[in-house]
């Protein structure tokens, strides 16, 4: 018999309608994997309860033939969604305890579709992290392994590694990730899966935990690109409730997925290929341009002339946004409160936030003041702003000559945990290929495209135009359909 | 124009965006992140090499309209709601150490 759990979100919800299974057979399939998957510590909280809740409710609705979306689907919600009634933490130990009176708009959304919740899934504390090594509740442990006989624990990339971790390992077939500067596709990338983030203001930010709200999206992981196209669907839409929220109609994305390619013309930007690129990353990424050729797409050279600018544009803007919104942690409305004994207002606040927060949070928090703060304002933060306009411009122009780009998603495989700790800035240039176009707001989405010589998996980056999710969406089934990926992490934990 | 990039920070100086930050650290830490923030602060100022002569720093990443919506009451009596995650709240209030003698 088919194990439920090796089974895609499409192929659930399809079994589930067809009467081949029930929801609450699919339910406590996923359970039991997580209930067994303690040593990936994927999981800040487990809900069990409240994904068969859902199954039943699923059962039921199908034998009213009153059947959503996604119903009989169990999925994994990051936490940093705010879950009524459900310890919603960052992964920072400044909201343990914090329970929400009231449901992310994103969540609302997938529950009211169907959905079932097997749990909060651990990331980066407050997303702020590319390894999932900065949750104060532990590292997320990646099921993948290098060949060989090497046991050493790798990345699940970050911050949505609890994400990651638990789709490869089959703990949920889906996941919502968030992604700032690359937090769905590097760790989609780093463990073998695929995941999108939609066009700025695709998904409503209302009740996501804020790290950088100009560059904040929510968005889907799973492990096919139809899986995508779906949760999306549920995901996207606008919601008064958040300001940059766009109101536009949600494309129908699952019923306009087509991998014929005919037509459109991919960008290659030759300033993602730097002397010294890891050659395998370089090999895979030739493949993938061979691919979208098979699948009739054309292909041109384009120029993005201040790649090399986005990274540091990124940690200043991310930062200056993340210290103006971290300001809300005082210890007064929510969270952790620190009071030693005789201590004022102002003490209480300096006390709070320094046992609240973690040191990564703490230095992009400082970073972020510094350059807010008088007399450097303009020096970092409005330069950083127009060099952002220049980065946004590139991508203009580079579509005027075509309709997607392709590029890889990280500049290696997954890494050892502990391998980039100690040094914050070689553990920020692992996103210099994703950073690009959440500053421009575009849509983009990593699918796997093969392992390196370690039989690790590798990711490519497709980026299209603004609201253009269909051809991201249709370049990454053409590029599923030819690398034909397969490859699974044998089961240690 | 672009103001002269400020010279590398000192300890004093890390002390000073910590107070601003409201994060107290003892000396070791606020030392040991001296040479931290000098170096991602030292990466970043290669953007000083940049000409964004004639470019408007960016408002918005994808154009969207400000919506306005009537000027009307759209929530509220959550009372308990709102105070339901304070670690201290009394009487109704939200409750903090007193500020005046």
């Amino acid at each position: 018999m088919t194990d439920l759990t090796d089974l895609t979100v499409a192929e659930i919800r399809d079994g589930f309608r067809a009467g081949d299974f029930s929801a609450r057979e699919v339910a406590e399939g996923f359970n039991a994997n997580v209930a067994a998957a303690k040593a990936l510590n994927a999981f800040i909280v487990e809900t069990p309860e409240k994904a068969l809740e859902a199954a039943d409710a699923a059962d039921k609705a199908l034998a009213a033939g009153d059947v959503k979306p996604l119903s009989g689907v169990p999925i994994g919600m990051k936490d940093l969604f705010c879950t009524q009634g459900v310890q919603t933490t960052a992964a920072s130990h400044m909201l343990e305890g914090f329970v929400p009176t009231y449901e992310s708009t994103v969540s609302a959304k997938l529950w009211d579709a169907g959905a079932g919740m097997l749990g909060k899934l651990n990331l980066d504390q407050f997303a702020m992290g590319s390894s999932n090594e900065t949750s104060y509740y532990g590292n997320v442990i990646s099921p993948w392994k290098r060949d060989g006989g090497d046991n050493s624990a790798l990345a699940p990339g970050g911050s949505s590694g609890g994400s990651s971790s638990a789709i490869a390992a089959r703990l949920c077939p889906a996941a919502t990730g968030t992604d700032t500067g690359g937090s769905i596709r590097q760790p989609a990338a780093f463990t073998g899966i695929s995941g999108i983030k939609p066009t700025y203001g695709r998904c409503s930010r209302w009740g996501i935990v804020a790290f950088a709200s100009s560059l904040d999206q929510a968005g889907p992981m799973a492990r096919t690109v139809r899986d995508n196209a779906l949760l999306l669907e549920v995901m996207a839409g606008f919601d008064p409730k958040d300001s940059t929220s766009l109101d536009l109609p949600v494309p129908q994305w699952e019923a306009g997925l087509s991998s014929n390619l005919k037509g459109k013309t991919v960008g290659i930007p030759k300033e993602y290929r730097p002397d010294g690129l890891n050659p395998e990353i370089a090999a895979l990424w030739d493949q993938g341009i061979a691919w979208l050729k098979d699948a009739g797409a054309s292909v041109v050279e384009v120029s993005l002339p201040h790649t090399k600018y986005a990274l540091p544009t990124y940690y200043i803007i991310a930062p200056a946004e993340a210290s103006s919104n971290l300001a809300r942690y005082d210890g007064v409305r929510y969270g952790q409160r620190d009071l030693p004994d005789g201590a004022g207002l102002q003490d209480m606040y300096a006390a709070t936030r320094a046992a609240g927060f973690g040191p990564e949070v703490k230095r992009r928090i400082m970073i972020g003041t510094y350059v807010l703060s008088a007399g450097f304002y303009d020096a970092y933060y409005t330069q950083a702003q127009k060099v952002r306009a220049l980065i946004a411009r590139d991508f203009d122009r580079a579509f005027e000559q075509c309709d997607l780009l392709l590029t890889p998603t990280a500049p290696s495989a997954a890494f050892t945990l502990g391998e980039k700790q100690a040094d914050p800035l070689a553990m920020y240039l692992n996103d210099v290929f994703t950073v690009p176009a959440s500053l421009a707001g575009l849509p983009a989405m990593s699918v796997p495209g093969g392992v390196d010589s370690q039989g690790l998996p590798l990711g490519l980056q497709i980026i299209g135009k603004a609201l253009d999710e269909q051809t991201v969406l249709n370049a990454g089934l053409a590029i599923e359909e030819r690398a034909g990926f397969v490859a699974r992490p044998d089961k240690w934990w | 124009m672009v103001a002269a990039w400020p010279m590398s920070i000192d300890l004093q100086t890390v002390k000073k965006i910590a107070s601003l930050s409201r994060i107290s650290v003892t000396d070791a830490e606020a030392e040991a992140m001296v040479p931290e923030l000098n170096n991602i602060l030292g990466w970043v100022e290669q953007l000083g090499e940049v000409d964004v002569s004639g470019v408007e720093p960016m408002t918005a990443v994808i154009p969207n309209r400000q919506r306005l919506r009537d000027d009307v009451v759209t929530d509220g009596n959550v009372r308990d709601k709102v105070l339901a995650n304070a670690s201290q709240a009394e009487h109704g209030f939200f409750a903090v150490p007193k500020v005046i003698e």
